[in-house]
């Protein structure tokens, strides 16, 4: 493998961040669609120069754009996300119902199998779907219509669907994750859903066991075991070995088991990371120190990752989907923080640099590990 | 010609200057202007009204002769300056911070 390209979705643009396999010495081009919120950028994974950005403001709404070079240049595509049928209502803040509004892509998933295909997550909740390369977009109506819809609820954030997990061994398998309404999963292609909720533990909830209304934050699942399932919820780190079928604390001896975002090595699927945060209240890392916690047994022993990280007056947050792994030997972890800076570790954590220090709040990071 | 000034992120996504000519057979109203600006730049969709309901997003204005036009009837027609092509439609975004 000849290198890595990092896709960094900021406040104001998207950065595109290349290195060979050293992953020493970075370019950095950006920032594309300077001023706009750019949530996420992702690669399709079976064309690695084919990219999809969603481009927002609250001026001027949703734009799509698409790149077929790798970053150098983008088009926009379609940006038609109009609901399928009758929207119904879901829960507001108040506990009022509120019907669906569309506000923005939260977060695009290429399919793995055809460049083609993509997801769309949006808020308020609802997954859609193009078959044509991002031109036009279908919403697969069976989640936003579950039945449960009535009850879901927005996170401080919005009721946004913004974790697409496909299984690399089933392309109608999917999982997705809403806040608050938690995982839902498909068995045929997004038709149907059911909740994937068993076992998650939610005191913010007047029933802490519903079926839904968990703030699930972020799911991440290695490809070779699609089975187990890793989860940050608002508060708790969980872990599933049965598809979702039910989920058990793995929060052992972090510092605090609040935080976003949840990754897993790319060559050891029972190592994963975690950056821990005070509580939801105080959205930065405890104690001032920017620490990436890795457990090498699956959770619940987890070692601090501090090496090249600020261990004084840090009070950044990283976002849930603002870290990512790449397929290198040695395996490369990567975040963002809402200070601007993105930290590459190219040996699986051990040690951490910035690549870039002054971007303006990450809100996402991908990484594409190029042949 | 109509002539119709975008704000600086809708100039960058269209791929224009700052003013466009958007031709408009009939009334010049709002409804016709924006028609016709979408007909010819079909990027803008959605970005200054909602593609359904067609309804103002709620941090867009739209200006004309020194006049506030954002709450007018969408039928209303715009000023004979505007619909000579002496003076533009200004395409605001709403100051708002950020």
């Amino acid at each position: 493998m000849s290198g890595v390209r990092v896709l960094v979705g900021t406040r104001k643009g998207a950065f595109v961040l290349t290195s060979d396999g050293k992953r020493q010495k970075w370019d950095v081009s950006g920032p594309h669609f300077a001023g706009w919120e750019v949530y996420h950028v992702k690669g399709s994974p079976a064309d690695p120069n084919r990219l999809f950005a969603s481009q927002s403001t609250s001026w001027f709404g949703q734009v799509i754009q698409r790149s077929d070079d790798g970053g150098k240049t983008w088009e926009p595509v379609g940006k038609d996300f109009a609901y399928d049928g009758p929207t119904g209502t879901h829960l507001w803040y108040d506990g009022t119902p509120h019907p669906w509004e569309f506000a923005r892509v939260w977060h695009l998933e290429p399919s793995l199998h055809d460049p083609d295909t993509i997801y769309a997550g949006v808020e308020d909740a609802a997954l859609f779907k193009s078959t044509d390369g991002g031109m036009s977009w279908q919403e697969l109506k069976g989640l936003r219509t579950h039945t449960s819809a009535g009850k879901w609820q927005p996170g401080a954030g919005g009721m946004c669907l913004h974790t697409i997990v496909e299984d690399p061994t089933d392309a109608k398998r999917i999982f997705i994750a809403i806040s608050s309404a938690g995982v839902f999963r498909t068995e045929d292609g997004g038709e149907t859903w059911e909740p994937m909720n068993n076992g998650l533990h939610s005191k913010e909830i007047p029933e802490p066991y519903a079926e839904v209304g968990h703030c699930v934050h972020r799911i991440a699942m290695h490809p070779s075991r699609p089975e187990t399932l890793f989860m940050q919820k608002h508060w708790d780190v969980m872990r599933s070995d049965d598809g979702g079928g039910s989920w058990r604390e793995i929060s052992g001896n972090l510092p605090s088991d609040f935080g976003f975002p949840i990754d897993v090595h790319a060559h050891e699927p029972e190592t994963i990371y975690v950056v821990p945060i005070t509580s939801d209240s105080e959205h930065y890392p405890p104690d001032g120190k920017l620490r990436v916690y890795r457990s090498r047994s699956g959770g619940n022993e987890w070692e601090a990752l501090t090496n090249g990280l600020p261990q004084e007056n840090c009070y950044v947050n990283v976002l849930r989907d603002a870290m990512a792994v790449d397929r290198m030997d040695s395996c490369g972890v990567y975040f963002g923080t809402t200070g601007g800076q993105v930290y590459a570790s190219a040996d699986s954590g051990d040690s951490w640099a910035p690549i870039v220090r002054d971007l303006p709040a990450v809100l996402s990071v991908e990484v594409q590990t190029l042949a | 010609m109509i002539r119709v000034v975008l704000p600086q992120h809708l100039r960058t996504l269209a791929k224009v200057g700052r003013e466009i000519e958007v031709e408009v057979s009939g009334p010049v109203t709002q409804r016709s202007v924006l028609d016709a600006l979408e007909a010819t730049y079909p990027v803008l969709e959605g970005t200054l009204r909602d593609r359904q309901t067609k309804k103002r997003r709620a941090m867009v204005r739209f200006f004309a002769c020194e006049e506030d036009w954002s709450n007018a009837e969408l039928d209303e027609p715009l000023p004979e300056a505007v619909a000579s092509g002496k003076e533009p439609l200004l395409v605001i975004g709403a100051m708002a911070g950020g």
